[in-house]
């Protein structure tokens, strides 16, 4: 595990559907996060990326079970599976502390008849009940202080931040215990773009500063994870097809279905001005009844007889991966961008 | 670039209209004396941060909200103030389309329903409300099949706003709003999204106003740009001369916000 924060290994999450079948979201899944990197997790609607971070944050509950899959972190070994969690009390610590979790609309959550503050006392007692109201808010403050942002907001109510404060001010929260990671489900979506920033270059600040040693960031936004992510990793039905370093990942997408994603990419350039982008045919595929071989090649312009028969294996290619029949036959070229276009 | 010139007379518009709100101790003023106009088979754009007044203007030209001051005209009539049968008829002309297509929905009926539902006053049934339907839903790229018998949770992100976009359709409107319509789905869903629009601007004539903070997206397919800040307007013009050389501060800190795919990796990296 040198240089490595977290590395969690063939995580397989289920959907406990009504039909009485279970629904793979997460299928086999192995992810790592380098010490003091920022890893971001892309990918369509429904392709996995939530259900992977509840898996690795251990929340899981029913519908959701974590039928396998173990995490290394901090020198621990961690079965996640859902069944290993209600036998054993160890993830209560983790939870928070370990692994800290920022869900999807989070700064919704605080209490309208709260302070600030208050949710700061509630969190740090959460998990030492002989935290005195004095030392959490002494920690806030001067977590605040660190980051330059405004000590007031303590004595405020969530109707009187803005939803790009209240975003900062979930985070800085939900960081107070120094996890060592921290998983960040689509925390800029609600956001316009000053407070996107605003939170990202927070973000920057906290892992610089050593408030957690690493980051997962999820999201579909592809230019925020440019901005944001040292590492990127691509999902797609349930699982990882691409992953390796930002820069090289963006400038040379080895996976059709990422070249498609980065295609779809609206920046407010002359080029954007004049193409015409046809977006990914179709729809992701029912995981219930998923694709035999590789799960994208229905909607694959370069589909080829073997994709249908056998998934494809990951090959990896100095510190670049990839899951892709096309790829195996083309060794380091680029996936050509002009398919997606009309 | 796309050619951006009409001469023609506004579908739309709004002429000095301001909205104020009651808060403690004084009013907030949300909007203020903004005048903007849609002209026939375009697309504007409305941008800016959250609160800067955008979807309080939509809410406004919608009739929605009724407006603290100024005028609202549709095919040059004032219909600030119309009501009954007149507003019902403004509204089956000026349709909306919102960020959250779930919430449209009753999840406890199934798409046909609804669709079938909004036209019981312009009282069509039987064969022709289901051909009206079919050609609507083939506008968005769906067939009956995808969507009619389904409920919402059914389908995805993308299809459920396409059928959103159907259903506004079904009242063969002149105007769509679009508000924040697309910034719940994923990129791909949402180029799918924007090329339903271009597509019906470009075959139906549509005209269509579309709120948003994504510039990359108003770049993609809008004809004309207006920037709002603090309920005003602070810069407007064509697309090319709004985002490629835009003249006012908050227009330039909007653009230099907004994360650019290759542009940030170059910022990182310094």
């Amino acid at each position: 595990m040198s240089g490595i924060l977290m590395r969690a290994s063939n995580v397989t999450a289920v959907y406990a559907a009504a039909t009485g079948q279970d629904v793979p979201a997460v299928d086999n899944v192995t992810v790592e996060v380098p010490e003091g990197k920022i890893l971001g997790l892309a990918g369509e609607s429904g392709c996995g990326k939530t259900t992977l971070g509840n898996a690795l944050a251990m929340i899981a509950n029913p519908p959701l079970y974590v039928v396998a899959g173990k995490m290394e972190i901090d020198d621990h070994e961690i079965d996640l599976s859902t069944l290993a969690r209600n036998s054993n009390e160890v993830h209560r610590g983790y939870r928070g502390a370990t692994v800290s979790l920022l869900p999807q609309g989070a700064m919704n959550a605080i209490s309208p008849t709260l302070r600030i503050r208050d949710l700061v006392v509630d969190v740090m007692r959460a998990h030492d009940r002989n935290t005195t109201k004095a030392d959490a808010l002494d920690r806030a403050t001067d977590r605040l202080k660190m980051l330059e942002m405004p000590v007031r907001v303590l004595d405020q109510y969530a109707h009187q931040l803005s939803g790009g404060m209240k975003q900062r001010m979930v985070t800085v929260i939900s960081t107070l215990l120094n996890p060592a990671l921290l998983i960040a489900d689509e925390p800029t979506s609600a956001l316009d773009v000053s407070s996107q920033k605003a939170l990202i270059e927070m973000l920057l600040a906290m892992v610089e500063k050593r408030i957690m040693r690493g980051v997962i960031f999820i999201t579909h936004d592809l230019p925020v994870l440019s901005m944001v992510t040292d590492r990127l990793a691509i999902m797609y039905a349930g699982k990882i097809v691409e992953a390796g370093p930002t820069e090289e990942l963006v400038n040379n997408a080895r996976h059709p279905y990422t070249s498609a994603l980065l295609s779809s990419v609206l920046d407010p350039t002359e080029e954007t001005r004049t193409k015409h982008v046809l977006g990914i045919p179709g729809s992701p595929p029912n995981l219930g009844n998923p694709p035999t071989g590789c799960r994208f090649h229905p909607r694959c312009a370069f589909a080829m007889p073997e994709c249908s028969l056998k998934e494809p294996q990951f090959l990896h290619e100095r510190d670049h991966s990839v899951a892709c029949w096309w790829a195996n036959d083309h060794a380091f070229e680029t996936v050509p961008m002009e398919v997606n276009e009309a | 670039m796309r050619d951006s010139t009409d001469s023609g007379v506004p579908v739309l518009a709004a002429s000095h209209v301001t909205k104020q709100f009651r808060v403690a101790g004084g009013h907030l003023t949300a909007v203020d004396d903004v005048s903007v106009e849609f002209h026939a088979g375009k697309v504007l754009a409305v941008v800016g941060e959250s609160g800067s007044g955008k979807s309080t203007l939509a809410r406004m030209l919608l009739r929605l909200m009724p407006v603290t001051s100024g005028t609202i005209t549709y095919q040059g009539k004032d219909v600030t103030h119309i009501r009954g049968g007149e507003l019902r008829s403004y509204w089956r002309d000026v349709q909306a389309v919102f960020q959250d297509p779930f919430a449209s929905f009753n999840q406890f009926f199934t798409i046909g329903h609804t669709l079938r539902r909004g036209m019981r006053a312009e009282k069509l049934e039987g064969d022709t409300l289901d051909a009206l339907i079919e050609t609507c839903l083939g506008y968005v790229g769906l067939k009956p099949g995808d969507a009619v018998h389904k409920y919402p949770h059914q389908l995805s992100g993308g299809q459920r706003q396409r059928v959103m976009i159907a259903r506004a359709l079904m009242m063969n409107p002149k105007v769509l709003l679009a508000d924040e319509a697309t910034s719940m789905l994923d990129a791909s869903l949402r180029v799918s999204a924007l090329n339903v629009m271009q597509d019906l601007r470009d075959n139906l004539g549509l005209t269509v106003l579309f709120i948003t903070h994504d510039i990359g997206q108003a770049c993609y397919f809008a004809d004309e740009v207006v920037v709002m800040e603090h309920g005003l307007i602070v810069e407007r013009g064509t697309t090319d001369e709004v985002i490629f050389t835009p003249k006012h501060d908050y227009t330039k800190r909007l653009l230099s916000d907004v994360p650019d795919l290759k542009g940030s990796l170059k910022v990182r990296k310094d």
